[in-house]
């Protein structure tokens, strides 16, 4: 078991340190000078020459890596070019936002997955599982700003249920944090929980072939029983390998659907980044994205380990 | 029958297991006595699995049951019970021994924890550390070296035979009045099959437990059971004492069986003997004798299905044409 985790972590060390390289050198490969762009068309030589060497890009690529790289392990992502503001609590007020954003999606996601993927697997001859079928794949056809313009005209444009928009931090109002966070969780959400529930019912319906399943209830144990206590178990491998994956496209997935609802997370901060050219806090952003990601896969694996006991190589 | 009805452990009447229009099981009769160890053998598709799981409700829910089933001890018949009531029959009155022990177990949960379930289940273990202790001894008992390290472990860590001694153990863990084995040791290495079937059936008999034991391999019918029930196209076409069966069939399909399992016997062109044709597939029986097709006494009157020749349900044969009682069959 150790060594199994042992060996993960390496691996999750290498994949940070290749993928800081690849992002660090995809965005110095760009064309656009930042200072040419901070100081705009006007400027003389002069002052863009001053302006390089006052942010460091005159040094070789590789000295700017290792400073970038070296305030990332000491948790300082720099200074902003355009800003000239510390770059770091900025993406940590936003990743909080958009982690909350996500998690509450994949909550959303799981609230309905599993039942209905579970109902769609042991009804899967039967009219109501089919029914719930269809109406997955429709949810798995939608996309998820489409299905945020769709809630917004819906409940917050017809019904003026919820707001359209907005973001409150949950200490400074916990009713008005729920209601705006409410649609945006829900378009994530429910996009990601239809897909989700089609690999549940996979998932499930394999199981319920299984010999083992059979032998739970020779031993005495109704159908139900014996699906909840030896069956999910076994289901949970390929699900917990769709929900990393589907934590890695909530991240992302979320860079739109803040846009959509005017929500200040690291999407957004991201999208104003690219706007205002400002390379570092584009750097420092999808650097993040990229960790997050990595911690998910690294987690999803250990998950593996901790739930099927064949994947564990010594006792 | 070989016992009073009081002595009866399973009463099967006019049991039927159909899809839609078609039957695939229709059983007249037959009972099994408290400790007796009855052989139900034929070849893959003659019915025998459905027949077991049909006595143990564990029949897929697309399949339509209709007959009697009635167990020892159990105060209702099994055919229409619901999954609640039979699941408490289930593990209690009457176990499984499953065919395939890579895949019987749960590959998520210590081997101990499964074998303790069950006795949790029905309560015959006070506690959870009772019944884990219990499983130890039973895991002792089915032979497994170290049972306390076994115990501990998944199902992964341990061989074949020492899985299906685990589903074994499982099965008799509450000590049930009958045992259904589905073909117990057909998926063992040969080496470890003699070793697997001594546990079975010396810890059948500790309990008192009568064995309905399904297999294709006649010799291990020879040497585990008392009483034989030949079954083909889902009819039980002869019965009797496994000595009667076995050295006087009376049905062809029977005399069929023997002669095929005879590895020293050829026929004219030097080739071991075969049933002549296949199985059909269900559904694509004859009607009257459903062993017409192949029979090579068959003759026009078998369009007619024959009845049940013989004293009782535990002996006799269903054919208009048996094979004559003196012919020793298949010894070339």
């Amino acid at each position: 078991m150790w060594v199994t985790v042992l060996q993960r972590t390496a691996i999750l060390a290498a994949s940070l340190i290749i993928a800081s390289v690849v992002v660090f050198a995809v965005l110095a490969v760009l064309p656009g000078d930042p200072a040419r762009v901070a100081l705009g068309v006007n400027a003389t030589e002069e002052a863009v020459v001053r302006l390089r060497e006052q942010f460091g890009l005159d040094r070789p690529l590789v000295v700017q890596y290792a400073d970038w790289a070296g305030g990332l392990l000491r948790g300082d992502l720099g200074t902003s070019y355009v800003s000239k503001s510390p770059v770091g609590p900025q993406v940590a007020d936003r990743l909080q936002v958009t982690g909350i954003l996500v998690l509450a999606s994949m909550l959303v996601a799981l609230v309905v997955a599993l039942p209905a993927g579970v109902v769609m697997a042991v009804r899967h001859r039967r009219l109501s599982g089919l029914l719930l079928s269809a109406v997955s794949q429709v949810g798995v056809a939608v996309p998820a700003f489409l299905a945020g313009i769709l809630l917004i005209t819906v409940f917050a444009v017809r019904l003026r249920w919820l707001p359209a928009n907005g973001w409150t931090p949950p200490a400074a109002d916990p009713v008005m944090f729920l209601e705006q966070l409410t649609l945006p969780a829900l378009s994530l959400g429910l996009v990601q929980g239809a897909v989700l529930t089609r690999y549940v019912r996979s998932a499930i319906l394999d199981v319920l072939h299984e010999d083992y399943l059979r032998t739970a209830r020779a031993k005495g144990l109704t159908a139900g029983r014996a699906l909840v206590r030896h069956g999910l178990r076994n289901a949970a491998v390929p699900v917990v390998t769709v929900l990393g994956l589907q934590l890695a496209t909530l991240l992302i997935g979320a860079v739109v659907v803040e846009r959509v609802f005017v929500v200040p997370g690291l999407g957004s901060l991201l999208l104003d980044g690219v706007a205002d050219r400002d390379l570092l806090v584009v750097r420092d952003v999808v650097m993040v994205l990229v960790v997050a990601v990595l911690l998910v896969n690294f987690l999803v694996d250990l998950l593996y380990v901790a739930i099927d006991p064949r994947l564990r190589r010594a006792r | 029958m070989t016992a009073g009805a009081t002595g009866t452990v399973l009463r099967v009447r006019d049991l039927a297991v159909g899809v839609r229009d078609t039957d695939l099981v229709l059983v007249d009769a037959f009972d099994i006595a408290r400790g007796e160890r009855v052989g139900l053998i034929g070849e893959s598709g003659s019915g025998k699995s459905l027949t077991a799981l049909a006595v143990m409700g564990l029949l897929d829910e697309g399949l339509q049951v209709s007959g009697s089933v009635r167990l020892a001890g159990v105060d209702h018949d099994l055919v229409g019970a619901d999954d609640r009531r039979m699941a408490r029959v289930r593990g209690r009155h009457v176990a499984m021994v499953f065919q395939e022990p890579m895949t019987a177990l749960n590959p998520t949960m210590r081997v101990g924890d499964q074998v303790a379930e069950t006795m949790l289940l029905h309560g015959s273990r006070g506690s959870r550390s009772a019944a884990r202790s219990a499983a130890v001894d039973l895991l002792r008992q089915v032979h497994i070296p170290d049972p306390e390290q076994a115990a501990r472990a998944y199902p992964h860590q341990l061989s074949g035979g020492q899985r299906q001694r685990v589903v074994i153990a499982i099965a008799l863990a509450n000590d049930p009045a009958l045992l259904v084995c589905d073909e117990p040791t057909t998926a063992l290495d040969v080496t470890v099959q003699a070793q697997v079937l001594d546990v079975l059936v010396s810890g059948a008999a500790a309990r008192g437990a009568a064995l309905l034991f399904i297999t294709h391999d006649l010799a291990v019918v020879a040497t585990v059971c008392q009483r034989v029930l030949v079954m083909y196209g889902g009819h039980v076409v002869e019965a009797g004492t496994v000595q009667d069966v076995f050295t006087r069939p009376r049905h062809p399909y029977t005399a069929g069986l023997l002669a095929a399992s005879d590895l020293d016997a050829v026929d004219d062109r030097g080739r071991l003997r075969t049933i002549a044709g296949t199985v059909p597939a269900a559904g694509h029986f004859p009607d009257g004798c459903v062993f017409r097709n192949r029979c090579p006494n068959a003759q026009d009157d078998c369009a007619v299905a024959p009845p049940w020749t013989g004293p009782h349900q535990a002996s006799g044969y269903a054919c208009h044409h048996p094979v004559p009682a003196v012919a020793e069959v298949g010894r070339g």
